[in-house]
């Protein structure tokens, strides 16, 4: 197990950036749970919604994404 | 990320030379670096892109699209068709009941007028023979009566004839001499109040 | 870099990143702009399997549509229907453009699943180019049909006047950021999805290196590229339907740019 230190530094930097993702998946489980909620108490508004809901969990799966992109180019590119 | 990309591409570039090589001695190309990070690679993709989308939009927007979209409205045309047609049909259906019931009703009063029609012929033909029945029957009397009456009547003068031959047969008989016009007159006067 | 020193220790191989690679269809060399790649490939793969869907799958011109031909009429209800509650009746110009972009993604996302199978929107090039052409599109049909109104939508008339500066920095930043996370959330997610799955399947050798690990891990790791497969089924379809609802948003937003 040799390796230099800034290997190091860059695989944990990884590791700590890929926890970004954890917060997206927070975020997205949010937004699928509330709508779910929220269509079991009015379902025939569910329907109409499924668009927002989308459109919701796709902003904060981006966010999760960035997380994923800088953990790629941190773990490629640097 | 600009400055990112670019020592990206400079890396990548060191590795396509060190893949390159690795490639020449027989070994199995690997990434090195992330490929979608490699610019060298962004002008092909981006020329093979472009050409694809515009095929890609000929295709929908010029051939498949419209041929979607009448196939659609053909399909509701169809729809609405048949719904009007089935209206129409429904609606004839109607007027079919309507005409049979004015039949029926029609069938009826021809048949009542038929009856009352021949009511009132037999009822004439029936009114006809009983005047000609009458008519006969007043006949038949009325020659029953004249003949009676002739029959009476002859009966008057035989018995007057017989009368006045009695009468001066019996003024002879007497002795008188017989005024003929006397026993005639003194006859009729009797046989009036007799006959009468 | 850090990719050779991978697994070495365990003597397992993990190259997740190679599928990515941009090579010459013919023979080897370096890639030009105009060198025939397998992004070529797979471009007119994608373009063939919508000529497929959409157009040998509607030659019937059916009144009672076969299977193809339902397919291609419920992709295309699907996306009209989009358009016309999202981006509003004035929208529907734009159809077929956005409907080119739905089938373009789709295919590339579906097509991209198929083993050996290169993934054109798992590289930034390909999504940042349709992103920007989104994105540049929809900012000058926002000027040309509003004028300067256009720039009404980064102006919160409904927000209290002290804030509305604030809003409008946020607006206009969130504005230009637009491209950048369609971009990247499309390509981020095939990456993501690919990787994993062979991530997942370079685990699988295990048992030819060690019988014993092996035995444990092989099952496992090969159930777990079939679970993540099945999820990535699902997540090209949802990743080519988020791409067409934020452009029609972002439409709907340049015909509208009232709040």
């Amino acid at each position: 197990m040799e390796g230099n230190i800034g290997e190091l530094g860059q695989y944990i930097g990884v590791g700590l950036t890929a926890i970004g993702m954890g917060g997206a998946a927070i975020g997205v489980g949010n937004v699928a749970g509330n709508f779910l909620s929220g269509a079991l108490r009015n379902p025939s508004a569910a329907a109409g919604q499924t668009a927002t809901l989308f459109i919701g969990m796709a902003f904060a799966e981006a966010l999760g994404i960035f997380s994923f992109l800088v953990a790629l180019l941190l773990m490629f590119a640097v | 990320m600009i400055s990112l990309l670019q020592e990206a591409a400079t890396t990548a570039a060191e590795h396509t030379e060190s893949v390159a090589s690795s490639v020449a001695h027989g070994e199995t190309e690997t990434a090195t670096g992330l490929p979608q990070l490699d610019l060298t690679s962004f002008g092909n993709q981006i020329f093979w892109l472009v050409v694809a989308m515009v095929v890609l939009y000929w295709i929908v927007a010029k051939v498949a699209l419209p041929r979607i979209g009448a196939v659609l409205s053909d399909r509701q045309g169809a729809i609405t068709g048949d719904l009007m047609a089935a209206e129409e049909f429904k609606l004839k259906a109607k007027e079919a009941e309507a005409a049979y019931d004015k039949a029926l009703a029609d069938a009826r009063t021809e048949a009542g007028k038929i009856v009352a029609a021949n009511r009132a012929d037999i009822q004439k033909e029936l009114d006809a023979a009983i005047a000609h029945a009458d008519a006969e029957i007043a006949a038949r009397t009325a020659e029953s009566e004249g003949r009676i009456r002739q029959i009476r009547d002859s009966a008057d003068n035989d018995a007057r004839e017989v009368a006045r031959d009695v009468t001066a047969e019996l003024v002879r008989a007497f002795g008188g001499v017989v005024d003929q016009g006397a026993v005639d007159q003194a006859v009729d006067s009797r046989m009036k109040g007799a006959l009468q | 870099m850090a990719t050779e020193a991978h697994g070495e220790a365990t003597g397992l191989s993990f190259h997740p990143m190679d599928q990515f690679i941009v090579r010459p269809l013919f023979g080897d060399g370096d890639v030009h702009w105009y060198t025939p790649s397998n992004v070529t490939l797979w471009l007119f793969a994608i373009v063939l399997a919508t000529l497929a869907l959409l157009v040998l799958g509607t030659r019937g011109r059916a009144i009672v549509p076969s299977r193809s031909q339902s397919m291609a009429e419920m992709s295309y209800g699907m996306i009209h229907k989009m358009v016309g509650d999202i981006a509003g009746k004035d929208g529907l110009k734009y159809f077929p453009y956005i409907m080119t972009l739905f089938m373009f993604v789709l295919f590339a996302n579906f097509l991209g699943l198929l083993p050996m199978a290169f993934t054109v929107t798992s590289h930034i090039a390909v999504t940042g180019f349709l992103a920007l052409a989104v994105f540049l599109t929809v900012t000058v049909i926002g000027f040309v049909k509003n004028g300067a109104h256009f720039l009404d939508l980064f102006w919160v008339r409904s927000a209290p006047l002290a804030i509305r500066p604030v809003l409008a920095v946020i607006e206009v930043i969130s504005y230009f950021v637009r491209p950048l996370s369609l971009s990247i959330r499309l390509a981020g997610n095939m990456i993501a999805g690919h990787a994993v799955i062979k991530v997942f399947a370079g685990f699988a050798a295990l048992i030819l290196i060690n019988p014993g690990l092996g035995a444990l891990v092989t099952p496992v790791s090969i159930l777990a590229v079939v679970g993540m497969y099945a999820f990535e089924i699902l997540v090209a379809f949802i990743q080519a339907y988020v791409f067409t609802i934020l452009t029609c948003v972002y439409l709907k937003d340049a015909l509208h740019p009232s709040h």
